[in-house]
């Protein structure tokens, strides 16, 4: 049985082109993919990330249990703000990446993906028991993303608190008459916001971020930008960039790993790991043709890695792709084997897209 | 959605069009661009004596989505082919009758023509997957 979000019907109305995700039935597209980053890129808009998990650990030992099964650390954090993190697997892969807020001493809320949502609950339950308190709160919320240039303006008219926070705060509001949170967080490489809202509310909060934001010229926002938003701006993907097998210093997470605890899960795959790290991620810019993800990468004809995502990218205007390859393996003469056909490509740093002040 | 009464279709959602020298000019519905989305890359055959087999994958089209392939409607020589198209394959959608348009092909057997679909047979195929 596909699920729906709160926000379905909206969608549906809206006009938009419906896609299974994940095990939910999401919107892909409104206008257009090209039209609609753009938007966001220019403007601002909006997303339906109802689909994505919030699971919440509380009690005295919740800082303990964060510190243990996440690879950032939870120490660090003070209430009000949020980080992302990854949780570790006994090899030093990754069980999946998300982002902790922490909302009071004793009280932190996980966002998670959609398609990990039950095997990180389930994982988080079978190495905390006794310690806190673990809820699965994905279906009491709907997550509305507001991203772009114009996202302060736009929800500093629901939130008047908004403006004033910081990246990567978080804060337990009142969203046009409904208790909620909000983060200043996302995953489009612009500067945006986070709406956790009661399911109840989601058409109401939706309905108004769009009424509200007509004068900057808001739009709904489907995966399919989103998809092309977060490549541009090289966010990780779980799947792609990061999955069980793949180590957090190939994915270029190295900020994020803390190595200043050996209970943390993992810990002595990921000290090894930081070592010497046998892949790396590249950033490619392809002639011709998109690579998309399984292509191989080649060097003088020598595959030396994948494309792990790729994509269009309408910033660039060009095919880009972002792949995981020998880290020493040779680079001269790049290609990518695009359905059977070496297509030239050249390296170039991540991210492909950095917004004017960052 | 638009469908040309002057055209012929294929089930592949593509469009045939029979010019006055009797040759064939080639492109992809307003229903196929609108499935696949903006269109951002395309790959075209090359322009030569070598006749492509009707049903042969021929061309490539490709949206931020998707990739297709494009089917030979008919079987024929490949003697034109849209040079403006691979720096502009937005006109894909925004004109896939006009600017839009992939090849212009020699036809090799005339009766294959009469395989087409009519566009009011292609309008009750596309009633079925809509």
């Amino acid at each position: 049985m596909v699920k729906k979000t709160p926000l379905h019907a909206c969608h549906l109305e809206a006009g938009a082109r419906m896609v299974e995700f994940a095990g939910w039935d999401m919107p892909v597209q409104y206008s257009g993919v090209v039209d609609e980053h753009r938007a966001v890129r220019e403007d601002v808009g909006i997303f339906d990330v109802s689909h994505m998990g919030e699971i919440e650990l509380s009690g005295l030992g919740a800082e303990a249990v964060c510190r243990r099964l996440f690879a950032n650390d939870a120490a660090n954090l003070v209430p009000g703000r949020a980080q992302y993190s990854l949780i570790p697997n006994e090899e030093g892969g990754v069980v999946d990446d998300i982002i902790v807020y922490r909302l009071a001493e004793d009280r932190f809320l996980v966002c998670v993906n959609a398609s990990n949502a039950d095997k990180d609950f389930e994982w988080i339950c079978d190495r905390s028991a006794g310690e806190c308190s673990v809820v699965d709160r994905s279906d009491q919320f709907a997550l509305i993303a507001v991203q772009g240039p114009k996202a302060a303006r736009l929800v500093g008219q629901l939130v008047p608190e908004a403006a004033e926070m910081k990246r990567f705060s978080c804060a337990e509001v009142d969203i046009v008459g409904h208790a909620g949170m909000i983060a200043r967080t996302g995953y489009t490489g612009e500067d945006g916001f986070e709406l956790f809202v009661p399911s109840a509310a989601a058409a109401h909060v939706w309905n108004r971020l769009l009424k509200d934001g007509e004068s900057l010229g808001v739009r709904p926002i489907g995966l399919g930008a989103r998809d092309t938003l977060r490549l541009e701006a090289a966010l990780p993907l779980y799947g792609h960039e990061l999955n069980d097998s793949i180590s957090p210093f190939e994915a270029g997470l190295d900020w994020v790993v803390k190595l200043n605890r050996p209970q943390m899960t993992g810990y002595e795959a990921l000290a090894r790991a930081k070592k010497q790290p046998s892949r790396v991620l590249m950033g490619l810019v392809v002639d011709k043709g998109i690579a998309r993800e399984g292509c191989s990468v080649l060097a003088s004809g020598i595959r030396i890695g994948v494309v792990t995502s790729g994509t269009h990218s309408p910033t660039l205007g060009r095919p880009v792709a972002i792949a995981l390859v020998d880290r020493e393996a040779d680079t001269h003469d790049l290609a990518v084997d695009v359905r059977g056909k070496p297509r030239p490509a050249q390296m170039t740093n991540l991210p492909f897209y950095v917004r004017a002040g960052d | 959605m638009e469908i040309p009464s002057n055209l012929r279709y294929t089930k592949e959602h593509e469009w045939v069009r029979v010019e006055e020298d009797g040759t064939v000019t080639v492109g992809i519905t307003d229903y196929a661009q609108e499935q696949l989305g903006d269109i951002v890359y395309v790959e075209l055959p090359e322009v030569g004596d070598d006749p492509v087999s009707k049903d042969e994958p021929f061309a490539v089209v490709e949206s931020v989505k998707a990739v297709s392939d494009v089917y030979a409607p008919v079987t024929g020589k490949v003697k034109e082919v849209n040079d403006e198209l691979p720096n502009s394959p937005e006109a894909m959608n925004q004109e896939p009758y006009g600017d839009g348009w992939l090849v212009i092909m020699e036809l090799e057997h005339s009766s294959e023509l009469e395989d087409l679909l009519s566009p009011e047979d292609y309008q009750t195929l596309l009633n079925e997957v809509a």
